[in-house]
């Protein structure tokens, strides 16, 4: 039975190696490699490429994605638990509401960040409307804004933190709550010593399936955002076109890779099996 | 339900699922809207959508999408529906249990960083971009999402049927073909929407794959996008919207999951 197992298997896995598993080793490669004078590598180990990471410039990009993916994932945690909450106990609008959550999910991110610039622009709708309320005289300069991508970042992502927290909070046992309620403990006492405590491995499974696209984020601050907010996916995006420097942008691919699995890998330790079923 | 949520609690959290979907059914409706310029609402038109069957870019930026999504989610609900078979029939052993780890390691991923090391293994072996090379990155990030779809069916199905079979005499082939894939189907058929979902979505990893005769619509779009706002990009928007939406509908209501289980929780 096994035998046959793998034989099912190998196809599979085989195809996910090759150009899923062996790509990983060639960037890891060239992150140690030197530059080639039209893009592509040089041969020969240098660590140059992660030296230059160490310039001031890109330490500010790194700094600033990680500040702004910190504040998405604060947002989306922070909006997104009373949504979840309400969606596990809204009885029969429940596969209502969930069906809303899990649209924009799958939806086109590309598509949904343009209707974010269709919004935000100067003659956009947000500020026709405060225009003609007459709330404002000129337009306000929403769009090319850091506000404008952190608002991208969380609006794009906030179903990714829905779903997780959701999942948690509808395993929550009622009967907890109301055995603590009859001990005599207030709706704060059972939300901050119950609800929260039981729903918190959704909210960290939620927190990271944020926290890890917004930090590899290129599409929300290429179009929403302005020269001053470039990322760390774009500064990865401009080597491999425009920059021509595949070793640093390989280098900064491996940081972003890096970051990444310390979070999971921090996850799977302290949530265990429970982690990706969420 | 033991007891009422409070009123603020259900006003803020509308209000969150309001602007949820408020920009995209304010850019759908503007697909719609007369005035080329202006917000203002000019009158109902499907002008927009004459306008783009006029535009080869655009017409062959479709065709590209569909060709691309079908070939590539084909290839992984194959690959993928097999890798699935072949780990259920693993066992629960260590292995079984470390190989399915390993599934979500192409999914959690950075895009981008998958994006560029497919274009750097394709650059290392002197592949020409196109539309061939798109199709192997979008099989990749593709097969395993139809794997765990199919996987999750795959546990809830009854052994006892393929043994039972087995001991009336049905060869393998036939266990296979006529016990084990229809019970497996709708997994199998949820993992194929899935597929041509994201397929069709994706811009990140094209961005990087593609090269002449493969600009499939997205990356038509986002280049429309950099120049200027314009009521056809809200057009090719829509239907990027309705097509995508389709497939997630019928992937969700075919895997019965989260939607639909819980629906029935709730008849029962």
């Amino acid at each position: 039975m096994a035998r046959a197992g793998w034989r099912l298997a190998l196809p599979g896995l085989g195809w996910l190696l090759l150009w899923g598993g062996i790509p990983l080793l060639i960037v890891v490669a060239y992150s140690f490699m030197g530059r080639g004078i039209y893009g592509g590598v040089e041969r020969g180990f240098t660590v140059e490429a992660y030296v230059q990471l160490l310039d001031p410039l890109y330490l500010g990009i790194i700094a600033r994605t990680v500040l702004l993916a910190v504040m998405a994932t604060a947002g989306c945690l922070l909006i997104g638990f009373p949504m979840a909450y309400v969606i596990a106990r809204s009885g029969r609008w429940r596969r209502v509401l969930l069906l809303l959550v899990v649209l924009p999910f799958w939806t086109s991110f590309l598509v949904r960040t343009y209707a974010m610039i269709f919004l935000l622009r100067d003659t956009g709708l947000v500020n026709s409307t405060l225009l003609a309320l007459g709330v404002i005289d000129t337009p306000l300069d929403l769009l090319y804004t850091p506000g404008a991508v952190l608002a991208g970042l969380i609006y794009g992502f906030l179903p990714f933190a829905i779903l997780p927290i959701y999942a948690s909070l509808e395993k929550l046992d009622p009967a907890l709550l109301e055995a603590a309620e009859m001990l005599g403990a207030r709706p704060a006492t059972r939300f901050w010593r119950i609800t929260l405590p039981l729903a918190m491995p959704g909210v960290v499974a939620g927190g990271l399936l944020v926290l890890i696209p917004a930090l590899g984020s290129f599409l929300t601050p290429d179009l929403l955002g302005g020269a001053k907010t470039t990322l760390l996916g774009n500064l990865i995006q401009g080597q491999f076109t425009t920059g021509r420097d595949w070793p640093f942008g390989s280098a900064a691919s491996i940081l972003l890779l890096a970051g990444t699995f310390l979070a999971l890998t921090w996850h799977l330790k302290r949530y265990g099996e429970g982690g990706h079923r969420s | 339900m033991t007891r009422r949520l409070p009123w603020p609690l259900i006003g803020g959290v509308t209000v969150a699922f309001v602007l949820l979907h408020l920009p995209v059914l304010v850019l759908i409706a503007f697909s719609f809207n007369a005035s080329r310029y202006s917000l203002a609402w000019s009158g109902f038109t499907f002008e927009w959508y004459r306008v783009l069957a006029e535009r080869p870019a655009i017409l062959q930026g479709l065709r590209a999408s569909l060709l691309i999504g079908l070939v590539a989610t084909l290839l992984a609900t194959f690959l993928g529906t097999l890798l699935a078979l072949g780990l259920h029939r693993l066992g629960t052993g260590r292995l079984r249990r470390n190989l399915e780890a390993a599934l979500y390691f192409p999914v959690v991923t950075p895009e981008i960083v998958a994006g560029i090391s497919i274009l750097a293994l394709f650059a290392l072996l002197r592949v020409p971009l196109g539309i061939t090379t798109v199709i192997i990155a979008h099989v990749t990030f593709c097969l395993p999402f139809v794997t765990i779809v199919v996987l999750a069916r795959a546990a809830g199905m009854d052994r006892s049927l393929e043994e039972a079979a087995m001991l009336l005499g049905a060869q393998p082939a036939q266990v296979f073909w006529r016990v084990t894939v229809p019970q497996l189907l709708p997994g199998i058929v949820a993992g194929a929407l899935l597929a041509f979902t994201l397929s069709f979505d994706d811009f990140m990893i094209t961005f990087f794959t593609a090269g002449p005769g493969s600009t499939t619509l997205p990356l038509v779009v986002y280049g429309m996008v950099r120049k200027a706002v314009e009521p056809t990009i809200n057009a090719i928007s829509t239907i990027i919207l309705l097509v995508t939406a389709v497939a997630v509908l019928g992937s969700e209501l075919l895997r019965g999951s989260p939607l639909s289980r819980k629906g029935e929780g709730d008849r029962g």
